[in-house]
């Protein structure tokens, strides 16, 4: 087997969008009657190719809408492929939006199992890890209070704490690194480079070309559902910002083209 | 750092997926243990803030029994003899069904909210419906063995097929809430049309009163109603003490079987749809 943790073959995604809003039943019995329902296909991704090596860490840039969470959530199994194929190998824990799988009324304790095993894995196990995770977030005093006593951050550095603790060999990260105060952030930091000393892989979406460039060894940019550049991040997050700022035309004109995938 | 008890890693390969109705059963295992955080979840979180906790479960089909059975005793009292064991035996069923399908239609905000930033097999979320309706299911078996103790009403020795009426009622709701969940997802009036229609299902199931009122000529819907067997599955033994009767044994048996089968499959192939639509 080849060394790629995650792969993917000109992966094709199409949402469906209802071309009316059909809300209810009886519309659709009605609209179904007249022969009236249609979906158009939202292309938001046409047909992407890179590869995530074990142990690297890529991150993904391109504007609002360009495809990049779309990426994500390939990766992450929420969607399949239209078309193309994705190939992921290893545990992988996305780092939860704020809020997902939370509930105010259970315990922080309570919130940590109910997260770890939303991520997959057995009560057992979360029960066993509870301590490190409680540790790690600083929450010891805390963790058998209602997490509606909690404050966002609180609740942001449990969240973290959780996905990060479980061990997996991918980490998906959407943005959220700017969760808790700088403290915190700061050993999110280090939290990460310990998971890349440990070889694991990480794809890190964002449109910060800083961030890119301190968390990833190589950067894909993707623009329109297309893989524009990849390459080295300092490179490929130049050529965006360059592009961003000047508008430049060469990148556009690239993708439009259907780059074949690999070519530097 | 070594992959702590994790054999194999696991492999996702889109391109090679098996039949979705067995990937989806082998998740559903794999993630069991978040079923059983959804439904501890549930309980706590219903009963938490509440002086008498889980008692309500028990306390909530007795104060049930209470009203209805002063209600209906008046009509149906000379027709039925010990009508609270009868009717309790047969609203306890009844609510484990109408419990455990509305509150998988209702879940499908909830679920697909979760479901749409984590990959989550969604049929957790249905079989959690179903396992917090069970779980009041057996719960309230105590107010019904107060109620038999009050009454003195005999403890017949087919309470023991009961696990067996329990697994066949499960079949069958689950089946029932995977439509549902399906179509409540795709459709926001499902939820409404449902509950409406459950109420009205509730009368047509011989619960409150026994089919033999019923006139011959307007039996059909009730025999083409299959809760009527299911029913009688559960509450024959409680009520009768004896055992459901062979056809009404095979039939609902049947039944749970093909609309467990038949949900399933649609729930597996439309599933994932869901994701994809914005």
């Amino acid at each position: 087997m080849d060394d790629a943790a995650v792969r993917l073959e000109s992966a094709r995604v199409a949402y469906l969008v209802p071309r009316e809003r059909i809300r209810s039943l009886k519309e659709y019995a009605i609209k179904r009657l007249k022969r009236r329902v249609f979906f158009d296909e939202f292309e938001a991704l046409h047909g992407v190719s890179f590869e995530v090596a074990r142990g690297e860490a890529v991150g993904i840039i391109g504007r609002n809408g360009a495809g990049k969470s779309t990426i994500l959530r390939l990766v992450a199994r929420v969607i399949p492929p239209s078309s193309g194929r994705v190939v992921v190998v290893g545990r992988v824990a996305p780092i939860l939006e704020l809020g997902v799988g939370l509930h105010g009324e259970l315990t922080g304790r309570e919130n940590v199992l109910l997260q770890g095993t939303l991520l997959g894995f057995s009560r057992a196990e979360m029960r066993r890890r509870l301590p490190g995770i409680v540790a790690f977030a600083e929450l010891e005093d805390f963790i058998d209070a209602p997490l509606r006593t909690y404050s966002t951050g609180m609740a942001a550095r449990l969240s973290f704490s959780v996905a990060t603790d479980v061990d997996p060999d991918i980490l998906l990260i959407d943005e959220v690194l700017s969760v808790g105060d700088e403290r915190f952030q700061a050993k999110c930091e280090t939290r990460m480079n310990q998971f890349r000393a440990a070889g694991k892989t990480i794809v890190f979406v964002s449109h910060s070309s800083r961030q890119v460039r301190e968390v990833c060894d190589r950067a894909v940019w993707v623009h329109e559902g297309r893989v524009v550049q990849e390459g080295r991040s300092a490179e490929v997050t130049d050529a965006y910002h360059e592009w961003s700022l000047g508008g430049a035309a060469a990148p556009l004109a690239a993708a439009a083209a259907g780059r074949e995938p690999g070519g530097p | 750092m070594s992959a702590s008890g994790v054999a194999a890693p696991a492999v996702y390969d889109s391109a090679r997926r098996g039949w979705r109705p067995v990937e989806e059963a082998r998740a559903l295992w794999q993630y069991r243990g978040l079923v059983q955080e959804l439904i501890y979840r549930d309980i706590k979180v219903r009963y938490k803030r509440s002086i008498l906790g889980v008692t309500w479960t028990m306390l909530g089909p007795l104060l049930n029994m209470i009203t209805l059975t002063v209600v209906f005793s008046a009509l149906f009292k000379a027709a039925i003899a010990n009508y609270p064991v009868y009717f309790l035996a047969g609203v306890l069923f009844w609510n484990f069904f109408s419990q455990s399908t509305s509150s998988a239609a209702l879940q499908t905000q909830d679920a697909n909210n979760i479901a749409r930033r984590t990959y989550v097999p969604r049929s957790v979320f249905v079989a959690a419906a179903v396992g917090v309706a069970l779980v009041n299911l057996i719960l309230s078996l105590v107010p019904l063995l107060m109620i038999l103790a009050v009454t003195r009403f005999p403890l017949h020795v087919t309470w023991l097929f009961l696990p067996v009426s329990i697994v066949i009622g499960t079949l069958f709701a689950s089946g029932v809430a995977l439509f549902l969940f399906t179509l409540a997802s795709r459709f926001s009036d499902v939820r409404e049309m449902y509950l409406v229609l459950i109420q009205v299902w509730f009368f047509l199931t011989p619960i409150v009163y026994h089919v033999s009122i019923v006139p011959p000529k307007l039996r059909i819907p009730i025999w083409l109603n299959p809760m009527y067997y299911l029913i009688q599955t559960f509450r024959n033994p409680i009520y009768e003490g004896t055992l459901p009767t062979l056809k009404v044994f095979t039939t609902s048996s049947l039944l749970a079987i093909g609309f467990f089968a038949a949900g399933w499959v649609y729930f597996c192939h439309r599933s994932e749809k869901f994701a994809l639509l914005s």
